[in-house]
């Protein structure tokens, strides 16, 4: 019991810990991680930089930082960021993840399924280059943009079809829809529509996984738990308050913000008093990062960083991607208060057209490889549809199951007898 | 605290009173309905009182008539506690027996709960498994769903229940709905739980009644304790349902004294509590209310009538058929709540009540609740905000006329 009785140490190093923002040449030994960050490779422009981290360097070497991280990447060439199979996993994830949304829309308009939906065009490097890293226990939750999170952690691409159109097949049984997708053979914690309450119950896996490790003593226990959101849902109570207790009891969870500019029409600059979130996790004692999240590769190297900061049991992180949806907010988005400019801006820095160039450029695929995989992704996602369109919708006696785990949670009848035991309970016509 | 204790001390001598009067006068007159009562007072036991259809065989012991009356050997022996001491007891048996169960709240672990419920526990189960967390009541009751989501079965204390409303959210999307949406795949077998009702002038947002609120919320149970007996088997009970339970206790119903059985007992969560069989009308009540009915029985008693009094327990769902069984008996109910009139757990219960056994009334439900007023500080004025022992017998002599 020595662990369990013994008390958790508050974390007072904010000033150590906290350093992990913008600059890839922070001098690590300085601080008590044992693992460098590369840092971020912002494009914001620098004359806003004065916090109290930067003071301590010369202005001069957070200019380089673009630079030296270029020269990184051309030096590699033997020293690659990712093999040939990891490229092809998940050049694989994100085609499917555009492919998937795509065919979402046109089945939208063709009237397969209703109410709210909304696709992740564009962000698909934040997915794929997070969730790709994880192992199948580790837990993802995410909001009501959810598809592509649930495709790469692993749910079929037909569970989640079905789930859309509403029928039985769906990885939920069509209880959850668009916005509530779960899987608990993936670990996928949900789905959640209203914005922040996915949050909490992220640092509740999180917690968990520390629990057992602490308590339960199951010491190979190093699960850790994504939370995904976005910008609008940084300005709520719920991301602070988990900031606060994550960062606190060191909990391993990484906040991931996509931070896509708008929620719905409201634009981040117009919505937030400091729109650099990364800013927010120091504040709370945990390190901040920014990155580029239209690039993959960029992504995928600060959240190797980040994934292992928590297994390690170092603490949260909070991350925010820079990235941009190609669609309105929603599908019944008509889209018109954003720049076409910004659009075209975002749109020539596609996340797959970038990967895939550089797999070509960096001789990590062919041009038949990348061929073959968009043509089996295209099958799969045609065949999610038939399979969809095939399945049976819910029948009556699914209405009243999964109300409550234990069913007698409906109660006694008059009749003295529980609710559930009612022969029209299965037929989904009992009196509850 | 001594204000609180004088009113509980009115409140323990109401029981103590009422129990040893209406068991003994009470046997001299209802000798018959007695005898045509199966097996009133046996204990239940945790193994037999979770199987679906054996209800029928198990009735739960009334706690507080059995103290007079003839007791079998085994409660004898018992020991005595206050209440909040036998919730942590209920609690702590929970603890050891399952090593997932945790509890976190505010001030759950140090100071040992606002009440003392969970006094000791940090010691003995470390700081990660009795967590004291921020002022986050939102976010720490979504922890615990998560939680809960993964593998553990906390218990989430709200130092007081009002402060569960910033946690509506979570209650009501995530702990209600989330095992529907996600098509049964998770489970969330968390017990919220915390000292609620009108106390000794707290003040409006101290003194709220958030069980009307939250009864709506489909995939949740509510149940209330009264009684030190009934607080420890529901709390183990809550603990061990897969379900979502929330555990109502009451402010003033803390220091409450009573013998209770040694061995483990698990008490049933969706089964009401007859505390006085009669034959004249049925009282419907939970939580503090009991008290305050109990004392107008005493009155009753005294002028003649024979209420049947009836602890609810289980506020969501209703124990449908022990209250059917009493208004087909007595044909007249009365509810005694402390939930405001608008919007109750009493109108919700005279709907049912209504829907279901409308041919067994001979005149309209009675429901007396809390007036619809923020709980003022001055006691006079709270203490007319809350229904008295004299409305309740006003209303039983207008409704047996």
């Amino acid at each position: 019991m020595a662990f369990a009785g013994a008390k958790i140490i508050q974390p007072l190093t904010v000033h150590a810990s906290a350093t992990r923002s913008p600059d890839p040449f922070t001098n690590n030994k300085s601080t008590s991680l044992s693992s460098p960050f590369l840092g971020s490779t912002r494009t914001l422009t620098l004359t806003r930089s004065v916090s109290p981290f930067t003071q301590r360097r010369s202005a001069s070497t957070v200019v380089a930082v673009s630079d030296v991280v270029k020269e990184k990447k051309v030096k590699a060439t033997s020293n690659l960021l990712l093999t040939k199979e990891e490229g092809l996993e998940v050049y694989e994830d994100m085609y499917l993840g555009r492919a998937f949304e795509d065919m979402c829309a046109q089945m939208y308009y063709r009237g397969k399924m209703f109410g709210f939906v909304h696709l992740y065009n564009g962000q698909e490097a934040v997915s794929s280059g997070f969730i790709k890293l994880l192992k199948k226990e580790d837990s993802v939750v995410s909001t009501y943009r959810d598809h592509v999170h649930a495709l790469s952690k692993g749910v079929p691409a037909r569970a989640v079809m079905s789930e859309l159109f509403g029928k039985k097949t769906g990885c939920c049984r069509g209880q959850g829809g668009s916005m509530h997708m779960f899987s608990a053979e993936h670990n996928v914690l949900g789905g959640f529509a209203f914005i922040g309450e996915g949050i909490p119950v992220a640092t509740g896996a999180a917690f968990t996984s520390k629990y057992k490790r602490e308590v339960l003593k199951e010491d190979d226990c190093d699960h850790v738990t994504l939370a995904f959101f976005g910008d609008g849902t940084a300005n709520n109570g719920q991301f602070f308050e988990c900031l606060n207790m994550a960062a606190l009891w060191k909990l391993p969870i990484i906040f991931v913000v996509e931070n896509n500019l708008w929620a719905i029409g409201m634009s981040h600059l117009r919505a937030t008093s400091d729109p650099e979130i990364w800013k927010k996790g120091p504040a709370f004692g945990m390190p901040g990062i920014h990155v580029d999240g239209m690039d993959v590769l960029k992504v995928r190297e600060v959240a190797k960083e980040a994934i292992g900061r928590a297994r390690r049991g170092e603490g949260p992180t909070l991350v925010e991607c820079e990235t941009y949806r190609f669609r309105g907010h929603s599908l019944a988005d008509p889209d018109e208060l954003r720049d076409p400019a910004e659009k075209a801006h975002y749109a020539k820095r596609d996340p797959i057209t970038q990967f895939k160039k550089y797999l070509i450029e960096s001789k990590l695929a062919t041009e038949a490889d990348l061929k073959a995989i968009e043509k089996k992704i295209d099958e799969v996602v045609e065949d999610a549809v038939e399979f969809a369109d095939e399945s049976p919708a819910p029948s009556r006696s699914q209405l009243l199951e999964n109300v409550f785990a234990d069913p007698r949670g409906f109660g006694i009848g008059p009749d003295g007898k529980y609710r559930c035991e009612d022969p029209k309970f299965t037929e989904g016509t009992a009196q509850v | 605290m001594a204000s609180i204790f004088q009113v509980i001390g009115a409140a323990t001598a109401a029981v103590s009173s009422s129990t040893s009067f209406d068991t003994k006068k009470f046997q001299l007159c209802s000798r018959r309905s007695v005898s045509e009562r199966k097996s009133s007072f046996v204990v239940v036991k945790a193994s037999g009182s979770n199987r679906i259809g054996s209800r029928a065989d198990q009735l739960v012991t009334n706690a507080v008539a059995t103290k007079a009356d003839t007791p079998p050997a085994a409660s004898k022996p018992g020991h005595e506690l206050l209440l909040f001491e036998a919730l942590r007891e209920g609690l702590e048996e929970e603890m050891e027996r399952d090593a997932r169960v945790c509890v976190m709240g505010e001030d759950v672990g140090h100071y040992g709960g606002s009440y003392k419920v969970t006094k000791g526990l940090a010691d003995k189960y470390g700081d990660l498994r009795v967590l004291d967390t921020p002022i986050a009541e939102n976010s720490f009751t979504g922890m615990g769903i998560g939680a809960a989501m993964t593998g553990l079965r906390p218990i989430i204390e709200g130092m007081n229940m009002g402060f569960l409303l910033l946690a509506f959210n979570q209650i009501s999307n995530n702990c209600g709905m989330l095992h529907y949406t996600s098509g049964g795949q998770f489970k969330i077998p968390v017990v919220i739980r915390g000292p609620g009702g009108v106390g000794r002038q707290l003040g409006a947002e101290h003194s709220q009644r958030l069980e009307s609120y939250f009864q709506s919320i489909p995939g949740i149970q509510m149940v209330a304790c009264s009684t030190p007996y009934n607080a420890k088997g529901l709390m183990k009970a809550a603990i061990r349902s897969d379900n979502p339970v929330i555990l109502f206790e009451h402010v003033l119903l803390y220091n409450l004294k009573e013998r209770i059985p040694d061995e483990e007992y698990v008490l049933n969560l969706e089964e009401a509590e007859m505390v006085r069989p009669g034959e004249h009308v049925t009282i419907l009540t939970y939580s503090r209310m009991r008290y305050h009915v109990m004392q107008a029985a005493k009155t009753l008693v005294n002028k003649g009538y024979d209420p049947e009094v009836i602890d609810i327990r289980s506020l969501k769902p209703f124990d449908l058929y022990t209250i059917g069984n009493s208004i087909k008996k007595t044909h007249l109910v009365l509810i005694v709540e402390e939930c405001m009139r608008t919007g109750g757990i009493g109108a919700s219960l005279t709907a049912a009540i209504n829907e279901n056994f409308n041919d067994y009334l001979d005149a309209p439900i009675v429901c007396l609740s809390s007036q619809d007023v923020p709980t003022p500080y001055a006691g006079t004025l709270e203490e007319w905000t809350v229904v008295q022992p004299p409305q309740i017998v006003a209303a039983v002599e207008q409704l047996c006329r």
